[in-house]
């Protein structure tokens, strides 16, 4: 069940999206048993931005039906701050973390970042390019371009542009996670291929609103501090497989399915739909164990298919 | 601090049983997990009916709830419910036999006083439920004060010993708020001159909270004050359940709490300004 991704060994096909799991947190709140058996096949870190962002004020959460509506904000410690705090203590989580189905331990650390301008982008790609504990980045372009407001991932010529321009500054594998909230996601899958990426991810969570509830003191308004918020969780399911699916069929790089997930059928028809690896999100709120579990039953179902 | 292993598990709930305006939920505690304790006072679970979740109001919940561990003894978790959405709302149907998931015991617990240090327990509503497994943990007595809206709620004191009680519509015990007897119980005791002063322990609304924090600043009094904000997970990843700190970042109620020095905050927001808890 081991697969490749991008050139990454990952012992299960299963992952976590960026910003569902904190393993400083998570091995805080559950010891070393977090690592014995570890969720995911590699694990994908928050969100780094240049500057240490404190995120949104509150609230951030809106529990919709079968799913969940986030304004986080995207709270980071910044390049320096990951650098010197974080990646210390995920380097050593990762390397003791054995996933479902490995025999030994070790899983590859991808480093998701954002920023506003190709060249900001381009200085924290450069930054983990140095680093040996990073096995991999993920770009996070689901940021509004300061000049035209648009997200830049949100525009396939943009996004091409953004991907070539830093490119050029890691040869470790770069991923693009793609946003969900634009017209032509297809289009944007290619032009990331074009601009050099070695994979891409989606979906992010779709944008979403929610109102304060009749009984609240602020009844009517935008209930989320940051106004708006991505959905996520089961209710978007079908949605992450249309789009994996239509994004699979036109590009030649693997494809992280995103969007959903819960058990490993919703799992395996990602991967049916095209993706190489699935992440899952949400449902680890749930469980922490959602990644592990899945994996099992993936493998579980293919050994007894040979 | 107790870890508990990274995973939900299945527990078997083995009592339902009205108090007043609540219900007491009891479960056959877990097995402990390799190096795993007991739950101390103030950690929290992770708790959802494991049949029909979802398919209430609004087609929610969705996402486990927050409750404070309200008691372990005897084999059992007791927790401490009051129907006031569509989780609680089928939490308070479980009844004997029924499957339920928890995560936990996580958070950060009350630090206990002192050897031979005093405290005082401060609880208001539904709030009251870690004061129960603090009072349980504590050497010698110490002064309870609970306030609630109403008679009705006001039955919940009934999960302490020896409390003494205030209501918002003057029902039962003292007319008038919680905080209000907080206020004579300092007083008393620094009266006491050359007593040690002692440790308030406070779980509540927000309001109160507040209140409670505001005194014990003014009275040079250390506090420790639980707090409740809404949460996905519990554990650190979703970071929802942010509250801004004192020195303007936030803290994640479910790992940097929910047990927080009081000198960590500047206030405690009033009610709604955190969000709404999913419930």
């Amino acid at each position: 069940m081991s697969v490749s991704l991008a050139g990454l060994d990952l012992a299960n096909p299963i992952i976590n999206g960026s910003g569902t799991f904190d393993a400083i947190a998570a091995h805080a709140s559950f010891g070393d048993a977090l690592c014995e058996v570890f969720p995911f096949a590699a694990y994908v870190s928050k969100t780094i931005t240049l500057q240490p962002r404190a995120g949104n004020p509150p609230p951030r959460l809106f529990e919709t039906a079968a799913g969940l509506i986030n304004s986080i904000g995207l709270p980071n410690k910044g390049l320096r701050g990951y650098l010197e705090h974080d990646l210390p203590q995920l380097e050593r989580i990762c390397a003791t973390a054995r996933p479902a189905g490995a025999r030994t331990a070790g899983v590859p650390l991808i480093t998701n970042v954002m920023g506003a301008t190709a060249m900001e982008l381009e200085q924290l790609v450069a930054a983990c390019d140095q680093q040996d504990a990073i096995a991999a980045v993920e770009l996070n372009v689901s940021c509004p371009n300061v000049s035209t407001g648009l997200d830049i991932g949100a525009d396939p010529e943009q996004l091409r542009e953004v991907v070539a321009a830093v490119r050029p500054a890691t040869r470790k594998p770069l991923i693009v996670k793609l946003t969900p909230n634009t017209a032509d996601v297809p289009a944007c899958a290619i032009a990331a291929q074009d601009g050099g990426a070695d994979a891409v991810s989606l979906i992010n969570t779709l944008r979403a609103a929610a109102l304060a509830p009749a009984r609240a003191a602020r009844s009517g308004e935008r209930w989320l501090g940051g106004g708006t918020g991505g959905l996520s969780g089961p209710a978007i399911r079908t949605v992450a497989l249309a789009q994996v699916a239509a994004v699979a069929e036109r590009v030649a790089i693997p494809v992280i399915g995103i969007g959903g997930v819960q058990r490993a059928s919703h799992a395996r028809d990602l991967l049916d739909a095209g993706a190489s690896v699935v992440a899952v999100g949400t449902e680890s709120f749930r469980d922490p164990a959602t990644g592990s579990r899945i994996a099992a039953e993936l493998m579980c179902v293919a050994e007894t298919q040979m | 601090m107790s870890l508990a292993p990274p995973h939900r598990r299945e527990l078997r709930v083995t009592a339902n049983e009205a108090l007043g305006a609540y219900r007491v939920l009891r479960v056959a505690a877990p097995d402990r997990a390799p190096g795993e304790s007991a739950p101390e006072p103030g950690q929290f679970a992770m708790i959802a009916a494991v049949e029909r979740w979802g398919g209430g109001g609004d087609e929610r919940p969705y996402l486990p709830r927050a409750f404070s561990i309200a008691r372990c003894r005897e084999g059992e978790w007791h927790f401490l419910l009051e129907d006031v959405g569509p989780g609680t709302k089928r939490l308070c149907e479980l009844h004997e036999g029924s499957a339920l998931w928890a995560l936990g015991p996580l958070g950060r617990p009350f630090a206990l006083p002192a050897p031979g240090g005093r405290a005082v327990l401060v609880g208001g509503g539904v709030g009251i439920a870690p004061l129960a497994i603090l009072q349980d943990t504590l050497a010698g007595p110490a002064p309870v004060l609970l306030g609630f809206r109403d008679a009705a709620h006001a039955q919940g004191a009934a999960l302490l010993q020896d409390a003494l009680v205030a209501t918002d519509d003057g029902s039962v015990g003292h007319d008038g708020r919680v905080t209000e007897l907080l206020a004579r119980e300092l007083d008393s005791a620094e009266a006491q001159a050359g007593r040690q002063q002692p440790v308030v322990y406070a779980c509540g609304p927000p309001a109160m909270l507040e209140a409670v924090r505001a005194l014990c600043a003014q009275t040079g009094t250390p506090a420790q004050l639980a707090l409740e904000a809404g949460m996905a997970c519990g554990y650190g990843a979703c970071y929802g359940c942010a509250v801004p700190r004192v020195d303007g970042r936030y803290l994640r109620v479910c790992v940097d709490g929910p047990v927080v020095d009081a000198s960590e905050l500047a206030e405690v927001v009033e009610p709604g300004a955190y969000g709404e808890v999913p419930a």
